[in-house]
């Protein structure tokens, strides 16, 4: 009776859940994207130069833990930090989704996205590249394992800080 | 501008430094610099470790100048500038790689790696005149690497490199006694990021720790949630949980030089480290004082140090160790380049504590740097009223004795701009 779960996951689903998890994120609604976390979810920006190398020995932009996620909502959404008061307005495209793998309750999942953002009245940078999700199946949904968001662009300094949730 | 055409007015009997805002916003200063400063100071260009084998290349700008660091097939280690010598184009378009030889793609010259030009298309249309050998890529007018930091000079009547460097020498040995061999390498991976700033705000932020519990009360928030105690400073005049002082280096250069209390690497445990990091920890610091004595491994391990070599270095060695180097794209841009530097026979698990604590502060994803960049952005913005309001407070701790002046104080910042002041033709 184990028929596979690749089965029973549709493009559909993956693409509401990610449609879900940028309007939070594009919205400041972090405490509510938190929910959509598993409990060690890794969030990574890895660097345009190294993309594939591990956070381990390579320097990253972003390498996050369940508990520095925590840290990092906690400071983005303190009034007292300048880079983000006040908030960039966020406007991202998900597209381009697939699934890539399933293994047990879990799915692997790779898209393309482009993230407007905007702040002092100034456009602020255009945001471009892959994402690549490890998501595991919990009931009819999904919880975060890994989030993956790997810039596309040649030089990173035009983007300047990643002060908000890429 | 002040009297003889200074850019500072400099009043010890008063005890008050004043410093022209043009020098942040004037299209004319900025072209000073270029000639002034950028043309004649050692300026950096790149690490040795980050060219590993014969014909490994990185392309970069440099001083505004597009070259190529690489190290040739007899493993010297160059600095080409990237112009071909028929036309002009750059030869080499990659930002990193390893080649035995560039080519121009515009009429096919190509170079070796150590930039002699080694073959031209249809070379027998030039007369007895045409000199192969001497069409090699152009070079610097100098370049001189101490302890493997490679830096280029534009100035062929320039001092050396270790007199231009002087006393930060001691400073830059500190952070390399980290590793037992002696050997520090750049990691993988580089962060850049543009600021819309003049570049000078850059090298006072990196060293100014009066600006700490203001500009990162969010990162001090963090470090309490992740069980550091910050406590409040306990003597008059100090604004951080530790003392530290800021220290005159020569030629313009400065550190700070800090009790720590926000952890390190090498080797002063914090809880954020976790429990499971202290064996090996001890093990570090045990390695230091039995190589340097107990005395000198406090030194690497308990202090840290935002050393600035002028112009546009700074290596700080802080919650991890960062070598950043800076430049202007313009009056209100400059460009952010920041590489993570190690010990060569760090174990696994400590070079990914390492590059964890740089993230906690250090880069544009980091829970600092965007608010000093923040910072400065808005003090660019309101520069903006110079000709109404021209003069920015820089006095901070001028009553106190040479030798007191703390990483707080502003003792270091005029360090740099007296240095600056005289090197743009302010009369003395």
């Amino acid at each position: 009776m184990n028929a596979p779960v690749a089965k029973a996951v549709s493009r559909a689903e993956v693409e509401d859940f990610l449609f879900r998890e940028a309007e939070l994120i594009d919205n400041w609604r972090l405490k509510e994207w938190e929910e959509l976390l598993d409990e060690d979810a890794c969030y990574y920006v890895p660097p345009n130069d190294d993309p594939e190398g591990s956070h381990r020995n390579t320097l990253f932009t972003i390498a996050d833990d369940r508990e520095r996620i925590r840290q990092r909502v906690i400071r983005v959404l303190d009034p007292n930090c300048h880079a983000e008061a006040p908030k960039s307005h966020l406007s991202r495209i998900i597209g381009n989704v697939r699934i890539v793998s399933v293994e047990g309750d879990l799915v692997t999942v790779a898209g393309n996205f482009i993230l407007h953002r905007y702040r002092r009245y100034e456009r602020m940078g255009e945001y471009v590249g892959n994402l690549r999700y490890i998501l595991r199946r919990v009931g009819g949904s999904f919880l975060i394992k890994e989030r993956r968001m790997i810039l596309k662009s040649h030089e990173l300094g035009s983007l300047g800080s990643v002060s908000f949730i890429l | 501008m002040g009297p003889n055409g200074s850019y500072v007015i400099d009043d010890h009997e008063k005890g008050l430094f004043l410093l022209d805002r043009s020098v942040h916003v004037s299209e004319e200063v900025l072209r000073r610099e270029m000639s002034n400063i950028f043309a004649k100071c050692w300026i950096y260009v790149g690490h040795g470790s980050e060219l590993t084998k014969p014909g490994d290349y990185k392309t970069r700008r440099v001083a505004g100048r597009p070259v190529i660091f690489v190290r040739d097939q007899k493993g010297e280690v160059r600095c080409l500038f990237n112009t071909c010598r028929h036309r002009g184009s750059i030869v080499c378009a990659e930002r990193e790689g390893n080649l035995r030889r560039f080519m121009c793609v515009y009429h096919g010259w190509i170079y070796s790696n150590d930039g002699e030009l080694a073959r031209v298309p249809g070379e027998d249309a030039y007369t007895e005149a045409f000199d192969k050998t001497a069409l090699g890529l152009k070079r610097p007018a100098k370049f001189d690497h101490y302890k493997d930091f490679w830096f280029l000079n534009l100035d062929p009547n320039a001092p050396s490199l270790r007199d231009y460097l002087g006393k930060t020498t001691d400073y830059i040995d500190l952070v390399v006694d980290q590793s037992p061999s002696g050997k520090m390498e750049i990691l993988p991976g580089t962060q850049e990021y543009d600021v819309a700033a003049n570049w000078k705000l850059m090298v006072e932020n990196s060293v100014d720790d009066y600006h700490l519990p203001s500009t990162h009360s969010t990162w001090l928030n963090f470090m309490k949630n992740s069980g550091v105690v910050v406590e409040p400073p306990k003597e008059k005049g100090l604004v951080l949980p530790t003392k530290g002082y800021a220290v005159d280096l020569g030629n313009g250069h400065f550190t700070t030089d800090n009790v720590n209390f926000r952890g390190r690497p090498v080797a002063k445990w914090i809880p954020l480290y976790g429990d499971a990091a202290k064996p090996e920890m001890e093990a570090i610091r045990a390695e230091l004082v039995t190589r340097l004595g107990p005395e000198r491994a406090t030194r690497v391990a308990d202090t840290n140090r935002n050393l600035v070599i002028f112009p546009n270095l700074v290596i700080n060695d802080g919650s991890s160790v960062t070598v950043r180097t800076f430049y202007p794209e313009g009056v209100d841009k400059m460009h952010v380049t920041a590489w993570a530097l190690g010990p060569v026979e760090e174990t696994e698990s400590a070079r990914a504590r390492r590059l964890d604590a740089f993230l906690t502060f250090y880069g544009p994803g980091g829970f600092a740097t965007p608010d000093d960049v923040e910072a400065l952005e808005m003090v660019q913005k309101g520069l903006a009223n110079w000709q109404d309001d021209r003069w920015s407070e820089m006095s901070r701790g001028m009553g106190r004795e040479d030798g007191e002046q703390l990483n707080s104080d502003e003792f270091h910042l005029r360090l740099f701009w007296r240095k600056w002041n005289a090197m743009m033709g302010a009369a003395a």
